[in-house]
């Protein structure tokens, strides 16, 4: 791998827009990644994540906005931001019908990799992404893991600085995904510009900064630890049923904004810990449930994304536009 | 070729095709199929209509009667039926298409020397048959009077049926074309035929098929220009569909005698011209269709009736003044002109201007709006 030495931004977007007749999937997204960042885009099914990638690689024209990927605009100068990028669709976007070796050969063709260079390329990332030995096996009957595996490999050819990553765990069992995200770190430690959308926020610590995306707009940015520190010392971890009453209970409490189910545990958010750590075990035996636990844990990126949601309900009930 | 972007496309695009070899395998049949079915069977000659005989006379006139329609081979006496109602049942249920009916006192009208009727039915639910059978039963029909004339003037003298005889010729009635001759006119044709269904229904969906599987996605952010999508994944389809032509030509030639009156240059460099429209066509279909369903249903839609108002089958001087405007829209009605021009009348380009420059215009307005339609983007 090339190790890219600048520091100037490699993907800039600026205010993009896109609708698809009355719905607007992406509105307003701005965001900058640095060399050896990874960005993770997080956000619910339907938050704009697979549009503002799509805006991003020029698979869908802006209704609004720029976007510039190592310095080359998306919509005036396409093809030179294609050929810095490498992309990998949500959804598999090999030639099934080929094998994992013509599909190497096919797309790093049309990357201008060819002969040596592709054969040097192909046997390097094959090896990389852990796919030598199934070069002439039929792409459509790999494995689901295997298949992101290849798009990832296929995406590398050109060593391109920017890569962007449309959920690609999305489906996979944990120890695949494990296996893909060691893969994009050591891309970062190659100074590539990662972008990533995912749903799982386990995987979203990884990332260098995160974007909390919602309706189409970014709620909020920062580095994991930034996201979470505002809600330092302020979430509850609850053990207790049975649920309708643990409910009624802790939100009954005056120190409580919101409570959240994890299975059997539930994540109370307070104002502050003290009163409710002193009230809770209390006023749920008094009203006949089985108390386990109650204790201050670090607060998870679920529960700052939560949090965030919530802050936007309460905002629009007061007629505050986000 | 020095295009690496373009080679790799057409040679993604031929192993596709091979690893698909049950529609390589119907590529290739098609035309010989299709050339069977249209030189044999598409044919106006119908022969052995299932007839049913009403015979109320039951005399040896009458027989002799029955006996010259079994000999004509247009009919097959199938049923001798005892009344009007029974024949009326055997064409209702389809077993007889045609039905005689003799009635009595035939025998004694035409011994006595007078005018003698029958009654000849016809089931007119399939108008090509049904006008073989009429024409059939008249010449049928005429022949047996003309005989039983000849007869009579016989029986009062020598002299007159000499004269009779010769006067009248049954044989140079027979008005239709032997097999042969549509074989003539179909088989050129069946080359303007394959090459648009093929090329229109296979461009179409193998582009379509890259939105339905998802790959655009990718394709997309390669720099492969639209350009050499299109021509790359274009090119294999002009190569099959040149194989088609010469298959065509070559089974026309060796099973049905087709004379190839023309050049055959000429031939393959007008037909490339018509693939260029009909690729266009393709091309256009797969920039409104988001299955590959939508593709097939669309091609078919356009396919079924240019068929018909480009004067494959009917001649197009016999359609309604509407239906033959129409037919200038249809750029297959030129190259039937043009093929049929070529192999049959052995005509040059002289000869075939005004559909060469008709095609010309249509190849490049369709290819020009389908290559604006075509874009590199998902919306």
């Amino acid at each position: 791998m090339t190790v890219i030495a600048a520091t100037a931004p490699l993907i800039e977007a600026d205010g993009l827009y896109k609708s698809f007749g009355d719905t607007a999937a992406v509105r307003g997204v701005s965001l900058t990644v640095r060399p050896g960042e990874a960005y993770g885009l997080v956000g619910a099914d339907g938050a704009g994540k697979t549009t503002l990638m799509r805006l991003l690689v020029g698979a869908l024209r802006m209704d609004a906005g720029h976007a510039r990927i190592d310095g080359h605009d998306v919509v005036t100068d396409t093809e030179r931001a294609r050929s810095r990028l490498g992309y990998l669709a949500q959804r598999f976007s090999m030639y099934g019908d080929l094998t994992v070796a013509e599909n190497v050969r096919f797309f790093g063709a049309s990357r201008g990799v060819s002969g040596d260079e592709l054969a040097r390329r192909s046997a390097y990332l094959l090896q990389f992404v852990g796919l030598a030995g199934v070069e002439d096996r039929l792409a459509g009957v790999l494995s689901g893991g295997m298949k992101q595996k290849l798009g990832l490999a296929c995406a590398l050819l050109h060593q391109p600085h920017v890569v962007l990553l449309d959920e690609p765990t999305g489906g996979l069992d944990p120890l695949t995904r494990q296996d893909f995200w060691q893969l994009i770190i050591r891309l970062l430690a190659d100074g590539v510009a990662v972008l990533v959308s995912t749903p799982y926020m386990d995987e979203a610590v990884r990332c260098t900064r995160l974007g909390f995306l919602h309706e189409g707009t970014v709620l909020r940015e920062g580095a994991p630890r930034e996201l979470t520190e505002p809600l330092d010392g302020r979430i509850l971890e609850l053990v207790a049923a049975p649920r309708r009453t643990v409910q009624a209970v802790v939100r009954a409490d005056p120190d409580v904004e919101d409570v959240a189910a994890f299975g059997e545990r539930y994540h109370v958010r307070v104002r502050a810990a003290a009163g409710p750590l002193e009230r809770l075990p209390r006023a749920l035996a008094a009203a006949g449930a089985s108390f386990t636990a109650l204790r201050t844990i670090a607060p998870a990126l679920e529960d700052a994304f939560i949090a965030l949601l919530a802050e936007g309900r309460s905002d629009r009930r007061h007629g505050i536009e986000l | 070729m020095f295009n690496p972007r373009l080679r790799a496309v057409i040679r993604k695009e031929f192993i596709q095709i091979v690893r698909d070899p049950r529609t390589l395998v119907l590529t290739f049949a098609m035309p010989v199929v299709q050339l069977f079915l249209l030189g044999y069977a598409a044919t106006n000659d119908v022969r052995n209509i299932d007839l049913a005989v009403v015979d109320r006379d039951r005399t040896a006139q009458s027989r002799a009667l029955v006996a010259s329609y079994q000999a004509a081979d247009y009919f097959r006496v199938r049923f001798d039926a005892d009344s009007e109602a029974e024949l009326r049942d055997l064409v209702d249920r389809g077993r007889a298409r045609a039905g005689l009916i003799i009635p009595p006192g035939y025998g004694r009208r035409i011994v006595a020397g007078e005018t003698a009727g029958v009654v000849f039915v016809i089931d007119g639910s399939d108008p090509t048959v049904a006008s073989t059978a009429l024409a059939a039963a008249q010449l049928t029909g005429q022949a047996e009077a003309t005989e039983l004339t000849v007869e009579r003037l016989a029986r009062r003298g020598a002299a007159a049926a000499a004269m009779a005889g010769p006067a009248i010729d049954v044989r140079t009635q027979v008005w239709y074309n032997p097999d042969l001759v549509s074989a003539y006119y179909m088989v050129p044709a069946l080359i303007g035929l394959i090459l648009q269904f093929l090329t229109i229904i296979l461009t179409a969906t193998a582009i379509v098929r890259e939105r339905e599987r998802g790959t655009i996605e990718q394709l997309i952010v390669t720099p492969i220009r639209p350009w050499e999508l299109v021509v790359g994944k274009l090119t294999p389809y002009v190569v099959i569909a040149f194989i088609d032509m010469v298959e065509i030509l070559v089974a026309g030639v060796l099973l049905f005698g087709v004379p190839i009156n023309g050049s055959l240059p000429l031939l393959l460099v007008l037909a490339g011209l018509f693939l260029v429209t009909t690729l266009g066509i393709g091309l256009f279909i797969s920039t409104i269709s988001s299955t590959q369903q939508e593709a097939t249903i669309t091609a078919i839609f356009f396919n079924l009736p240019s068929i018909f108002l480009s004067g494959f089958f009917f001649p197009l001087a016999a359609m309604p003044p509407f239906l033959q405007l129409l037919s200038y829209a249809i750029p297959l009605r030129y190259f039937l002109i043009i093929v049929r021009g070529i192999v049959l009348k052995g005509v040059g380009a002289a000869a075939l201007w005004p559909e060469i420059v008709a095609l010309t215009v249509f190849a490049v307005v369709i290819m020009g709006a389908a290559a604006l339609r075509f874009h590199k983007r998902l919306d």
